[in-house]
């Protein structure tokens, strides 16, 4: 009897190993011969909690490239993107992208979405040499400088000091602090916190909030009985549109600022009547009609808005925006460097001047991979229920 | 919020009490509730009471396809592996909920209307409150006489008590597991219905739902309905105090340890007999 | 011959993971076999605690996190050596299995399920908000993991990390084997058929217990230092209830009261959702009706799966009376 149910152990041991093994061997096969396309990789956070986030970059990709390919490719060569999901999980994200570098033999990747995500694998790219461009914010990614390793989207501190600027302008002194508990939240918070004193601003409340909480009347509360004479909030996800609410709901009349975490138009929509006079610093995509018409961006944005809106019947976000941004980015550096070799691109790559995407106008050097200014930010506010450009 | 966690609760005590299973599914029927009510009022623009109704009937609905197509199936299963399986139904709901209604947050307005509020003694409460705390009543009233008095409910009750017994007595005991499904299902739908105009509805948020209804049902005992309700108040309002004067940082951490101490000195929960206490093991 | 049964089974395991990297080439794949080393540390753990004593934890990812962070913390921060941490991490995470596990063990079933649930949240809330200790929601950032080294190799390939993770995971399973086939695994095992009866036959149960409590905990703690060092970064995210409740379903996937069940759980839903990545949004959905069929027609798990197609293939007349024994 014992040595039967041994027997049976064994049994299932080797079972199981057969079975992984298979799986592997099958999936190594699948390595392909033809070395006809140029291959892209792209990680994004597809399902999971920042799902808003990967979704829209994950569209722009797909339709650009098709875009790109219709019209004959580059070198003469079709793309072929890989997009694989994070499902927001920082050991996905690791195996995302080791699969992509060593199965897929990708010449770039664009991603990841978010900022801890990005910090995870910051070190497999240079292992490995192949470049990668970021498409979250936090300015740890780009700074110190990875050789590897860039990033489209505006940088966190430059949000904070645009917002930090313009309470200056308005008088304010008393500031209260909210933010989600997260990596993206916690960042916006220590650089706020970091450069208040510049401006000669106290921050007289600091509070944060579960990624998924539902109701902020709480921390709301507490600092409505503080001095502050505004609220500025750092989130990138939906609970931040219950925060109007809830003041409106408490009767709380000083301004609220959002982070450009707002940037989405759903966010505004969910926020209804109560998001009237947000103010928040965003990137020019959001009210692009806004632009005045000589304005260097507004053919980009213009273009990009209408193309997205119509293939996904979907309203645009700043997200989709950074993907663009890395993608054409990539597209255009192997056009220079005229030859599929990941190192040549990477140099391209830092070489880009004057590139204007939807973000701002990127211009990276060896000691800058963010390549964008403080002046990539436009501080924008909420009227009728639409983005506007603010005007004072 | 507390409401809500105690409308959780309630589901979780109904398929317990009838089959003796933590039905981890019990917050994506909140979810699934939020989502559909954020569909039908809000894009349809069915009338209220019309788009709740359907709501309800569509997750209990939700709760049946459940119960018939992965509970019943199996003649002798163990508990453990019935709690695995409404974690794998939780994962498919949410998937389903995902590609049906896409990732994006659906929210929508107070049922009587946007931003509405009472004054109460200088702390203004938002008309919806007065609806959860409404939805909420409604149910217990509800189930106290449906249990109480109609011969459905007390056979339930007798299920609940001894299934041996009650099968042997002629009643369809898998007919009421069933129909707790349906139950349970219906509850968690009205709970998410509620719920949207406050916290919009997000396919993500079943999973906290689930949690908080579960620990609320633990701490009042399970099994206990009334101990169900109180412990989701509690934990609701616990809840706020932490966040509103010691640190946001905490605030889902202090009720936790409250449970855990209340657990660790009272094992079957605030309002839970001893015999209740003594469970079906994994 | 007992002993013999445990190490042929062993032996041939052996030689499938030593051999294994000859066929497996790709560094992807390799890392993926890492992980499922890994989890295997800590699902071993749990199906001693699961499937031998009868014990649910819904915390287990709580114990797995805090080998991470203090590995993490104590080489970043403190520099200590890896190895010093590591330890250090075992110790610490054995303190608080006791600490959690002498009360919370006294309950029962739900009871239990919940209150070790509230202890693995409570943990994650602590990684979170304790910012300038653990680096907050960005995850560790203060200082970059610094690879292992083992006697005189740095631990830095994944060739190398397939080894020195598996290697590990050998000495540890040969160890826990012994467990089972002891005095203690047979009290364990007691307990879960009747604990009443155990203690009525002179087992200290509630010790027992404990014991297997946090000889779990430190198997998670170990394979969280593992973790940190392969990884590299260690965010909140992956040691969240999620994850927990990740790794009792690979315990009861791979069948319970089995530890090469436990193995196999882990290698299939490690394996599986990366095998997936080829559905992309389908892989939710995939992945959830997998489990489910698991569940719904194999509820002994993959062991009890391959137990069963064992009795068929030997499905021989007269043999009758032995398949009903096994």
């Amino acid at each position: 009897m014992m040595k039967f149910f041994k027997k049976q152990n064994l049994f299932c041991v080797v079972l199981v190993l057969c079975f992984s093994l298979t799986v592997f061997s099958f999936a190594q096969e699948k390595k392909e011969e033809k070395k006809e396309p140029i291959k892209i990789g792209a990680i994004f956070s597809i399902t999971g909690g920042a799902s808003w986030l990967g979704e829209p970059e994950r569209n722009t990709m797909v339709m650009y490239v098709e875009k790109i390919n219709k019209a004959g490719g580059v070198l003469g060569r079709p793309i072929e993107l890989i997009v694989e999901d994070t499902e927001g999980n920082e050991t996905k994200t690791v195996n995302a992208t080791k699969k992509l570098i060593t199965k897929d033999n990708v010449i770039a990747i664009v991603g990841p979405s978010r900022s801890g995500s990005t910090m995870a694998i910051i070190d497999i790219p240079g292992e490995y040499k192949v470049p990668l461009i970021s498409c979250a914010a936090a300015e740890s990614i780009a700074v110190p400088v990875r050789k590897y390793v860039f990033k489209t989207p505006q940088k966190d501190s430059d949000a904070a000091l645009r917002i930090l600027e313009h309470l200056k302008k308005k008088g304010v002194k008393k500031i209260a602090i909210m933010s989600e508990a997260s990596g993206f939240g916690d960042q916006g918070r220590l650089q706020l916190k970091k450069y208040a004193p510049e401006y000669g601003i106290a921050v007289v409340a600091d509070d944060t909030y579960g990624p998924k909480d539902t109701d902020m009347t709480p921390q709301l509360t507490k600092i409505k009985a503080t001095e502050a004479q505004a609220v500025v909030n750092w989130s990138i996800v939906p609970a931040q549109s219950i925060i109007p609410k809830n003041m409106k709901q408490l009767g709380m009349t000083i301004p609220l600022y959002q982070s450009h975490g707002f940037g989405n138009p759903k966010y505004a929509e969910a926020c209804g009547e109560a998001g009237e006079g947000i103010i928040f610093p965003a990137g020019r995509l959001l009210a692009c009609d806004t632009l005045p018409d000589d304005h260097p961006q507004k053919k980009v944005l213009m273009n990009y808005k209408k193309e997205y809106e119509e293939r996904f019947k979907d309203s645009v976000s700043t997200f989709g925006g950074h993907a663009y941004d890395a993608l054409f980015i990539i597209v255009e550096a192997i056009k220079k460097a005229g030859v599929v070799d990941k190192d040549k691109i990477r140099d391209e790559i830092e070489k880009t001047k004057g590139f204007i995407g939807t973000g701002g106008i990127f211009n990276y050097s060896p000691e800058d991979h963010t390549g964008l200014q403080k002046d990539a930010f436009e501080m924008l506010t909420i009227k009728n229920g639409k983005f506007v450009v603010l005007q004072d | 919020m507390g409401s809500i966690y105690a409308l959780a609760a309630l589901g979780f005590n109904i398929i317990y009490n009838a089959t003796g299973i933590i039905n981890f599914a019990q917050g994506e029927f909140v979810m699934l509730g939020a989502m559909l009510m954020a569909y039908f009022a809000a894009v349809l623009k069915l009338p209220l009471l019309l788009a709740f109704i359907v709501v309800v009937l569509l997750v209990a609905c939700v709760g049946l396809i459940l119960e018939r197509g992965c509970i019943h199936p199996l003649k002798n299963p163990s508990i453990l592996v019935l709690v695995m399986i409404t974690i794998a139904a939780s994962i498919l709901l949410k998937g389903v909920t995902m590609f049906i209604a896409g990732k994006e947050v659906h929210g929508m307005e107070y049922f009587s209307g946007e931003n509405t509020v009472v004054d109460m003694g200088g702390a203004k409460v938002p008309t919806q409150t007065f609806w959860i705390l409404g939805v909420l009543g409604v149910v217990v009233c509800g189930l106290v006489i449906f249990f109480n008095l109609t011969l459905a409910g007390k056979a339930m009750r007798a299920c609940a008590f001894d299934r041996t017994a009650a099968s042997l007595m002629g009643i369809p005991t898998k007919r009421m597991v069933m129909f707790s499904f349906f139950l349970s299902a219906a509850i968690g739908g009205m709970a998410g219905a509620v719920i949207v105009p406050i916290s919009m509805a997000d396919y993500q948020s079943g999973a906290m739902f689930g949690i908080k209804g579960f620990g609320a049902a633990v701490f009042g005992g399970l099994g206990n309905n009334f101990g169900a309700v109180s412990a989701g108040l509690i934990l609701g309002i616990l809840e706020a105090l932490t966040a509103g004067y010691l640190s946001s940082h905490y605030k889902d951490a202090l009720p936790l340890a409250v449970l855990l101490l209340v657990l660790f000195v009272k094992p079957s929960g605030l309002f839970g007999s001893e015999a209740a206490g003594r469970l079906k093991k994994f | 011959m007992m002993k013999r049964n445990i190490y042929i089974p062993y032996a041939v395991f052996l030689m499938i993971v030593l051999l294994a990297p000859m066929f497996v080439k790709n560094p992807y794949y390799l890392g993926v076999l890492v992980q499922v080393g890994i989890f295997s540390l800590v699902t071993m753990g749990l199906s001693l605690l699961m499937g031998y004593a009868g014990q649910i934890s819904l915390g287990h990812a709580a114990f797995f996190g805090m080998g991470a962070y203090a590995s993490a913390i104590l080489t970043g921060t403190c520099h200590w050596s890896p190895w010093l941490a590591m330890g250090a991490g075992m110790l610490i995470t054995a303190c608080v299995a006791w600490f959690v596990g002498t009360p919370s063990l006294k309950l029962k079933g739900h009871y239990l399920a919940m209150a070790t649930l509230g202890f693995g949240l409570i943990v994650n809330i602590f990684f979170l908000a304790e910012v300038d200790l653990t680096g907050g929601p960005s995850g560790y950032t203060f200082a970059r993991i610094p690879h292992i080294t083992f006697i005189k190799w740095t631990i830095k390939s994944e060739t190398s990390s397939y080894y020195f993770v598996w290697g590990i995971l050998l000495v540890i399973l040969l160890l826990t084997l012994h467990i089972i086939h002891s005095r203690v695994g047979r009290a364990l095992r007691s307990i879960h058929a009747d604990e009443e009866a155990a203690r009525a036959m002179g087992v200290n149960t509630a010790q027992y217990k404990v014991g297997i409590f946090i000889l779990s905990g430190i198997y998670a703690s170990l394979a969280g230092s593992l973790y940190a060092h392969y990884i590299r970064f260690v965010a909140p995210d992956p040691f969240g209830l999620m994850e927990s409740v990740l790794l009792v379903t690979m315990v009861i996937v791979g069948g319970m009261g089995s530890i090469w069940g436990a193995i196999a759980g882990a290698a299939l839903l490690i394996i599986l959702p990366e095998a997936l990545r080829f559905f992309q949004d389908y892989n939710i959905l995939i992945y959830g009706a997998i489990l489910l069929f698991i569940m719904l027609f194999l509820p002994g798990g993959i062991f009890g799966g391959s137990q069963m197609l064992w009795l068929l293939i030997r499905k021989i007349p007269g043999r009758r009376q032995e398949a009903k024994d096994g």
